[in-house]
């Protein structure tokens, strides 16, 4: 490796660092400038008073854990049968879960108002619940990408049909065998999903304005478009939700590959 | 299987409905009339600054991630640099959103970090010497790479680490320099991933909404906030018009997608 290909190597990989962090450390260091002439805090006092704050706060984090339970719901069962059964349909089903990365979110939203309107078959946009209901499921389509993957490798490096075999012998049935077999043993691989479905919920901004929900998204670009410091102190609460829950994923990864291999 | 009802009907069946109605008058009979009327007013104007941003962003974040990853794979750096940074660049990535508007607002906007430090210590005016604006194709470009330079990471690297030593060594033995190594051998086997890559990174700034909407209102009159407005209030009066604008964007992305896994599917034949 020659000299001019290591300062190369640095300059590229300081450029990026920088142009990962400056605008990182240009969001905070704006966030505290609420006050003339000082640092403060005071945006984010202003911020954790207002009761929308909580409110729509509240309420994105009920939408990403409703999202999480579902994702699980739908795609354990899926990607442990797929396995252990119908290995021929492995392409087709990742193609579909790799959709949602294809077809813009604000396509799949406009084909949900048009297809669930009032005077539709299944009028889930009629009422408050249905239109929660319909959220969730949209954002278990968003997620649907990071989650199946997730849980494809983690099934990877399980014995499905062994275990499978075995409990069977055992005499369980197939909710025993997905519930307590099956499960637990893939469970860092479904956490470190998990935590990506939250932090995509926690700051979407298409879906939820779209289906006119309160969710923390919306409230955000609300608050950019009306006040001065407090979008920005914000913004640094919602990056700080997203870094946490990358910290999450590495704990959760690392601790299953110091934990002993299960067969 | 739950799973197939699941996705056709929260995911297949809008988008067909939506397809469909690209196709269809008002009353419900076949017409081409709607894309037709794609030509009309401001819909080619927006389709082409966001084509023109969607190039910019994913060219750009193609060349400066492959830097990076090049500098990380081929050890010009310290290799313990390459774990974290794999990590951050897969969250990083999926950081498109409204919290990413204001990081750039607060960095390159009026009053932002850079623009400031700029201004105060070299008398350079952002906006006025250099006719940068945070609100402009130029702005919105630069955000934009914020999640494409790491996309770009995550996807090439791999490819750059399949790069085998032996074929170097080969090229070396028959008295090849460096560069003529990358020109004849590391080149046209990296070429497929990364034109694929490129079309994914495309697809992936021109459906992007919420860091546009979030940055710039409605002054820049891309095609995701065009389509945004339309299903807000009909702003285009015809809401089949709306259809075709999204049947557009499925099909751009969806050119864009298909470019990417045939030249993937190429690529493997040689990173194995």
């Amino acid at each position: 490796m020659s000299i001019w290909a290591r300062i190369a190597g640095w300059a590229a990989l300081i450029f990026g660092l920088l142009y990962f962090f400056v605008p990182l450390g240009g969001l905070f260091e704006f966030s505290m400038k609420a006050r003339r002439g000082v640092y403060s805090f005071d945006a984010y006092a202003s911020v954790f008073s207002d009761p929308q704050f909580q409110q729509t706060f509240g309420y994105s984090v009920i939408m990403a854990l409703v999202t999480i339970v579902i994702g699980i719901l739908i795609v354990v069962p899926t990607a442990y049968w797929v396995r252990l059964k119908m290995p021929w349909a492995r392409p087709y089903v990742e193609f579909l879960t790799l959709m949602p990365l294809v077809i813009p979110a604000i396509v799949i939203v406009f084909g949900y108002i048009r297809l669930y309107n009032t005077s539709s078959w299944l009028p889930l946009t009629g009422s408050v619940m249905g239109t929660n209901v319909l959220l969730a499921f949209g954002y278990t389509i968003l997620a649907l990408p990071y989650m199946y993957r997730a849980v494809d490798t983690g099934l990877r490096t399980v014995d499905v049909a062994t275990l499978t075999e075995a409990a069977q012998s055992l005499g369980a049935g197939w909710a025993t065998i997905l519930g307590r077999v099956i499960l637990p043993n893939v469970i860092p691989a479904v956490l470190s999903g998990a935590f990506l479905t939250f932090a995509i919920v926690i700051g979407e901004f298409t879906l939820a304005a779209l289906l006119d929900r309160p969710a923390f998204g919306p409230y955000l670009q609300r608050v950019g478009a009306n006040k001065a410091y407090e979008p920005f102190a914000l913004s640094v609460i919602a990056f700080g939700i997203t870094w946490g829950c990358l910290a999450l994923i590495q704990l959760v990864s690392r601790f299953s590959k110091s934990a002993p291999r299960k067969a | 299987m739950p799973f197939v009802i699941f996705v056709t009907m929260f995911l297949i069946l809008p988008t067909m409905n939506i397809i469909v109605g690209a196709f269809q008058t008002s009353d419900g009979s076949f017409t081409l009339q709607n894309i037709i009327d794609l030509q009309n007013g401001t819909i080619p104007s927006s389709y082409w600054i966001s084509v023109k941003i969607s190039v910019a962003s994913a060219a750009l974040g193609c060349l400066i991630g492959f830097a990076m990853a090049a500098a990380v794979v081929f050890g010009a750096v310290p290799a313990w640099v390459k774990s974290p940074l794999m990590t951050f660049s897969g969250v990083a990535s999926n950081f498109a959103g409204v919290p990413l508007a204001f990081a750039f607002l607060a960095t390159f906007g009026p009053v932002g970090l850079v623009t400031l430090f700029l201004r105060n210590n070299f008398g350079i005016v952002l906006q006025r010497d250099l006719g940068f604006n945070i609100l402009s194709f130029w702005g919105l470009t630069v955000t934009y790479l914020f999640f494409q330079i790491p996309l770009m990471i995550l996807i090439i690297a791999p490819a750059l680490e399949g790069l085998k030593k032996e074929w170097r060594e080969a090229a070396e033995v028959l008295g090849a320099t460096a560069f003529q190594y990358w020109r004849m051998v590391a080149f046209p086997i990296l070429f497929p991933s990364l034109l694929g890559t490129f079309a994914l990174l495309f697809a992936n700034a021109f459906g992007a909404v919420a860091t546009a909407i979030a940055l710039t209102g409605s002054s820049l009159n891309i095609v995701p906030i065009q389509l945004y407005a339309q299903i807000r209030g009909d702003v285009l009066g015809n809401p089949h018009l709306g259809y075709a604008m999204a049947f557009g964007m499925i099909v751009v992305t969806a050119v864009a997608n298909v470019i990417y896994i045939w030249l993937r599917i190429r690529a493997e034949r040689w990173l194995k």
